[in-house]
């Protein structure tokens, strides 16, 4: 039985940990400007077209991946300032709507860049090797993800709670206009927010993308839409409840995936439900339930709207 | 005082009637592979969906993403019951010919199809509809999410058709009223979907214009001072659900028709998307320009910019940067600006009438 759940529950934590980078970035920007920024999961994307091209220029590795990573967190930057920055003021509505523009902007960009074609996304040596844990087969980066994902947010926290920046976010992101009164440069706490998430997202695709190898103008959607339910799951604007959120969803998904079997081998079913399919699903029925039970999720904090 | 108020109507009306007179004649005259056809009934889809999308975004303040799924939901729901008796086994060939034996008539096999998506919005807004601006954006999405992988499973092909695609059923063209020999006598392929967009569109309208539209756009400016005034929040977020979605279906099998096969897998999000920014381009809270830029929109992929996708030669000189794709991205160039820049759109909030009292005002000073 155990092994059967295994290889399952082993991919769900990788991939959980691929989600929760990205999910961080989610509820940073939501954090600091109520809005969900529907181009995050098409950043996410843009990171894995940029490797494909940057590897096939011939670079070594240790060239191409910092290069990623900064051509991402460029381009996360750019998008704030060209489709958020003069929203500002603007209702909420309409920067959600440009954020949806910006994500239909990206898709058709990289559909007219790769001439809509499935990528081959390069092999990094070391993590898309194959090793053996226990009874499952899988690669390095399932083992590395999770690992990665907790120095990275350890170092995250860090920043948010030590540092000078840190602190203005915070400010920030618990009253936009008496923060700016404090003489905080919002505009530039905003910018190092899009930065580090799109970093985040940047290092979330080099790691994704070795697992699920060819990449396409629509392969951001989904993971982007998990990673904002993951999120939401462990109370938006909270970077803890995100990571908790994203592992929690990723297991729970590929369990699902593998529920045919693993029922089969139980012995509850004598043949398969393609039950498989509700995968992606799940996490949505997810989402409407969290909404409806907690809508401040697992750890968000309670507040209170004032007429 | 009355007079002023019905003219700009009558002008309206006479608009209307040319705009419908005008869409009969040419479909007579015109040969029916122009590409204006094609326009035509796409855009008279998308504007019902449009429309139907504004209802909720624009004049009630729900920011809405579920729209892809009632479509979806309508779409099927037409195809199920349209399919004739004796395609089924071709059609159903996976599944012995399907669960369902009879057909209903077009227009029944219509309100049936916006009856279920108000049915299911009905559902999914008992939970969804308590939730704030972008919380329910996302849920609506979500929704829409489950919806399409729910009909696409195995399970349910006996009905849906799982992943396979529902065909065979009555099309536009099927509209064309055609002589014994079956050559067509009078094309009508073209002006069907007008007339269906154009009475539920009608019907929008007046619901808008009624107490229940005052009371809906008083949600939009201010939900609690709309309470205070004795508004039932809850009742009346749940009609514009309720019916946005009913249009939504209708819109959705309108759009089955048009492609003449329905599969799940095209009900995305990206239609969302691209609806939603229909409605923003042609002005939220404005029925005209959602219906105006519905047409502009699908002239411009399908028709004006198509050059975008193909080489072009001046003289000797190759233009550069023209190939596939390219056409999407000049669009969402276009989207990204009026989104920044032109934030009202096309009409702002106004209306058609609007605009001839405007003028007679500027007239008198």
């Amino acid at each position: 039985m155990w092994d059967t759940i295994f290889p399952y529950l082993l991919s769900g934590i990788s991939v959980g940990g691929q989600y929760a980078l990205i999910a961080i970035g989610y509820t940073m920007v939501y954090g600091i400007l109520r809005l969900i920024n529907f181009a995050h999961g098409d950043v996410f994307m843009v990171a894995g077209i940029i490797m494909v091209y940057i590897a096939a220029s011939g670079v070594p590795l240790w060239v191409s991946v910092p290069a990623v990573l900064v051509i991402t967190a460029l381009v996360g930057f750019l998008i704030e300032r060209v489709a958020y920055k003069p929203l500002r003021t603007a209702p909420r509505m309409s920067a959600m709507i440009s954020a949806i523009g910006v994500s239909y902007t990206l898709q058709n960009l990289v559909l007219y860049i790769t001439g809509g074609l499935n990528k081959q996304y390069p092999a990094i040596p070391l993590i898309s090797d194959s090793i053996k844990i226990g009874s499952a087969t899988t690669k390095v980066v399932t083992v590395v993800t999770p690992v990665l994902v907790i120095l990275l947010v350890v170092a995250l926290v860090t920043l948010i709670n030590k540092t000078k920046i840190g602190m203005a976010m915070r400010a920030v992101s618990k009253d936009f206009e008496t923060a700016q009164l404090m003489g905080i440069k919002i505009n530039s706490v905003i910018s190092t927010t899009f930065v580090i998430g799109s970093f985040l997202a940047g290092v979330g695709s080099v790691l994704y993308f070795t697992n699920y190898p060819t990449v396409i103008q629509t392969s951001g959607a989904m993971p982007g839409l998990k990673a904002f339910v993951a999120a939401v799951f462990g109370g938006i604007g909270s970077i803890p409840g995100a990571v908790i959120g994203a592992f929690i969803i990723g297991i729970m998904e590929n369990l699902i995936k593998g529920l045919d079997v693993i029922l089969f081998k139980a012995g509850l079913i004598t043949k398969p439900l393609g039950l498989a399919i509700f995968s992606d699903a799940f996490t949505f029925a997810l989402l409407i339930i969290i909404l409806v039970v907690k809508p401040t999720g697992l750890f968000g904090e309670k507040t209170t709207d004032k007429v | 005082m009355m007079k002023k108020e019905k003219k700009p109507a009558l002008i309206t009306w006479i608009i209307v009637a040319v705009i419908y007179a005008a869409v009969f004649v040419a479909e007579q005259v015109l040969p029916p592979t122009s590409m204006l056809f094609t326009v035509l009934k796409k855009g008279a889809t998308y504007a019902l969906v449009a429309v139907s999308m504004n209802l909720l975004n624009g004049f009630t303040g729900i920011f809405s993403l579920g729209q892809a799924g009632f479509m979806m939901i309508g779409a099927y729901v037409y195809g199920i019951f349209t399919i004739p008796v004796e395609s089924r086994p071709v059609v159903y060939q996976y599944y012995d010919g399907g669960l369902i034996q009879f057909t209903v008539p077009v227009v029944v096999a219509l309100v049936l199809a916006g009856l279920a998506a108000a049915f299911f919005a009905f559902l999914i807004g008992l939970p969804v509809l308590r939730l704030k601006s972008d919380y329910l954006a996302i849920a609506t999405l979500g929704f829409a999410e489950i919806m399409r992988v729910l009909i696409q499973w195995n399970n349910m092909g006996p009905l849906t058709n799982g992943s396979n695609m529902l065909r065979l059923y009555p099309s536009f063209n099927d509209f064309n009223i055609k002589d014994a020999s079956g050559n067509v006598t009078v094309y009508l392929s073209t002006l069907v979907p007008f007339l269906i967009a154009g009475v539920c569109i009608g019907l929008i309208v007046l619901l808008l214009n009624s107490g229940y539209g005052r009371a809906l756009k008083s949600i939009r400016d201010d939900e609690i001072a709309a309470e205070a005034m004795g508004i039932n929040l809850a009742h009346h977020k749940r009609l514009a659900f309720c019916i946005s979605s009913f249009f939504a279906g209708v819109g959705g099998a309108m759009l089955a028709m048009y492609q003449t096969t329905v599969q799940a897998k095209f009900f995305t999000t990206a239609m969302t998307y691209e609806i939603l920014l229909i409605v923003v381009i042609g002005g939220v809270g404005s029925v005209t320009g959602s219906v105006l830029s519905s047409f502009l929109f699908v002239a411009a992929s399908e028709w004006w910019l198509r050059f975008l996708d193909e080489k072009q030669m001046i003289g000797n000189f190759e233009v550069p940067l023209l190939r596939n794709g390219f056409r999407l991205v000049v669009f969402s160039i276009i989207i990204m600006v009026v989104v920044l820049f032109f934030r009202k759109g096309i009409m702002g909030t106004k209306e058609l009438p609007d605009l001839f009292r405007r003028k007679r005002k500027e007239a008198a000073k």
